[in-house]
């Protein structure tokens, strides 16, 4: 296939498209609104479903209608309209629906900015709605990786009757790159044995989410912690830079893990024994690579668009077996390579210490503004 | 009919879209007779096999226990989003919302005047008993002026609390919106009047004739603290006065229908 130039959300829309999605709904919001503006053509065009509707709350939920007939179906956002999707995101994983959400960051809290930014990390990865329940979560960081994970996401989705959310960010939705889209697929004919289409010859099917027996609801927990145990088990994916003879090793995600390369070759270049850990999967996270890691390196540098969230789960996973430093930019502003490479090499200066919270170490070297 | 014995005719059975259990429902509730109307209009249809509902939140959070026909349970207010995602991937399937009137005239409010708008070709039953009943009594956007309520005990005063919402009417107004009418259900001849509502709603949609909603003024004699014929009584002369039966719209492709 000859690679195309195009713009994140829309090779997220056509990837989609061609990963056979049945039926698009959203809302307008920056910046992810060429997905939603691409697939008001193409949708049509293909005979297949798209519908603008009144708010987000009405999106995710006419997801959730059509998710309930097996179909593959996906909405994307940003920021407050992921807000807005919460309820209807609880709803789906606690009927145990597969669905595609697109996640384009953007500066927040409250209305924020249209700025790219990781601060949403905690609300899609923590789960975002009520009840105990895990999305899959895809951590992209350019337009060609975008594309490749959006169609992972709807395999994933049917694999685990899951919510799979590809955690994209302004930076990346707005940038042109070549990439390569993935063949057309065929559009899916037959649905599951829970999926509804009318009982025709067969005994009723009802798909809800209510259980007022608590017995029988924890039973469905169960049920959703033992796959999520097979998800951890099985999904795990993550990208790593540099780390065979790595003395140190950065970790990042989606666009603030490809400027972390850029800083990590830079440092490689002035002879700097540093890698490049960059989690795919941000949940499942890669826990157990982080935690082999910490016993063979000297110091860790965690770099986000955020005050740290994903830092938190480095922390877990490393359990105090290695010092870790932080390093964020905040409400839309990017990490600059320049930055990260300043960092890196203040990292292997050192002192390193175990002792405290590298959160607090960074702000109280951050200038007060 | 079916034969019982050969002295007897059967002449009144559960119709095949009902489920045989007994409901959840209180004493004298007018949900029953809802469900059974609407069952035995997809029974003459020939839908039950190409049917998907919709239950909404409140006490008809369970009507998919009662219609024997595949079913979805919606978020509070969310039906009619719901119902458009399961519509707009089976088009050829009847897809119906059955929805109160918090659900559907407070929290779901800009899901229900959208889906009217879009002409989305489903359609909703909207059972009104003025109150927010599997909660235990609240002060709904239906409750009546000074009707007491367990969040307006001392009457709704419409400077503090505002009026009553004509959900028939203000959808009506809506180019979207085909077949709008409001019914009641406090006796046998409106309840007739009813059916034949839910009959003409269910044949817009399968014509493909686009939005349809019958709102059925329903009794909650549990809440409202009334026997059921008392609360039938209550229906008949305080509901009906504020909330008049009627058809608000009745597209001329949808005024020709016959059955």
């Amino acid at each position: 296939m000859a690679r195309e130039l195009m713009k994140g959300n829309e090779a997220v829309a056509e990837a989609a498209v061609r990963a056979g999605l049945a039926a698009y709904f959203g809302y307008p919001i920056t910046p992810q609104t060429e997905s939603l503006e691409y697939l008001s053509r193409r949708m049509p065009e293909l005979g297949r479903a798209f519908v603008q509707a009144e708010s987000e709350v009405a999106a995710i939920n006419m997801v959730y209608g059509a998710a309930c007939t097996g179909h593959r179906v996906m909405t994307s956002s940003s920021g407050p309209g992921i807000s807005l999707m919460q309820e209807g995101l609880s709803f789906i994983a606690g009927t145990e629906l597969p669905m595609v959400l697109i996640d384009v960051q953007r500066g927040g809290p409250g209305l924020g900015n249209i700025a790219p930014s990781q601060a949403d990390y905690n609300q899609i990865v923590k789960g975002g709605g009520h009840g105990d329940y895990h999305p899959i979560v895809l951590a992209p960081a350019s337009v060609q990786e975008s594309v490749d994970l959006t169609v992972l996401a709807f395999d994933l989705a049917e694999k685990y009757r899951s919510v799979v959310a590809v955690l994209s960010d302004g930076s990346i939705g707005q940038m042109m790159e070549p990439c390569e889209l993935p063949p057309m697929q065929p559009m899916k004919t037959s649905f599951p044995e829970w999926a509804v289409s009318g009982a025709k010859g067969r005994e009723r099917r009802y798909l809800t989410s209510i259980n007022l027996n608590p017995a029988m609801q924890e039973e469905m927990n169960f049920r959703l912690m033992r796959r999520w145990q097979e998800v951890e088990a099985n999904e795990v994916r993550y990208k790593e830079y540099y780390m065979d003879d790595a003395k140190f090793a950065v970790v990042g995600f989606g666009s603030t893990g490809r400027v972390a390369l850029s800083a990590v070759r830079a440092a490689r270049a002035e002879g700097i024994p540093v890698g490049l850990i960059r989690p795919i999967t941000v949940s499942p996270f890669p826990s157990k690579v982080l935690e082999e890691l910490s016993r063979r390196v000297e110091g860790m540098l965690v770099l986000e668009m955020n005050a740290g969230q994903m830092l938190e789960d480095v922390l877990i996973a490393t359990h105090g077996q290695v010092p870790v430093e932080f390093y964020g930019r905040l409400g839309g502003v990017c990490v600059l390579p320049e930055e990260a490479l300043r960092e890196i090499k203040r990292l292997v200066k050192g002192p390193l210490s175990t002792e405290g919270h590298p959160r607090d170490r960074w702000l109280n070297r951050t200038a007060k503004n | 009919m079916m034969t019982v014995n050969e002295f007897e005719t059967m002449v009144y059975t559960r119709p095949d879209s009902l489920t045989d259990v007994s409901t959840h429902y209180c004493p004298g509730c007018t949900h029953g007779t809802a469900h059974r109307l609407i069952a035995e209009v997809i029974d003459e249809m020939g839908l039950k096999e190409r049917t998907i509902g919709v239950a909404s939140v409140g006490c008809s959070v369970f009507a998919y226990n009662y219609f024997d026909t595949d079913f979805v349970q919606a978020p509070h207010g969310r039906a009619p989003a719901m119902a458009t995602g399961v519509k707009r991937v089976y088009p050829d399937r009847m897809v119906f919302t059955y929805q109160g009137d918090g659900d559907l005239a407070s929290i779901g409010m800009a899901e229900i005047v959208h889906a009217a708008a879009r002409g989305e070709n489903i359609t909703v039953f909207f059972l009104n008993n003025t109150n927010y009943g599997m909660t235990g009594g609240q002060m709904a956007p239906t409750t009546l002026p000074g009707q007491v309520t367990t969040s307006s005990p001392n009457g709704r005063d419409v400077e503090t609390q505002g009026y009553p919402i004509r959900t028939a009417e203000m959808l009506a107004k809506l180019d979207g919106a085909s077949y709008v009418v409001r019914r009641s259900l406090h006796d046998p001849k409106n309840i007739r009047l009813a059916k034949k509502a839910i009959r003409t709603a269910l044949e817009v949609q399968m014509r493909g004739l686009g939005f349809s909603l019958v709102e059925l003024l329903s009794i909650c004699p549990t809440n409202w603290g009334k026997t059921p014929a008392e609360a039938l009584q209550w229906l008949e002369e305080k509901m009906v006065t504020y909330y008049p039966v009627g058809d608000y719209k009745v597209h001329p492709a949808a005024a020709e229908i016959k059955f």
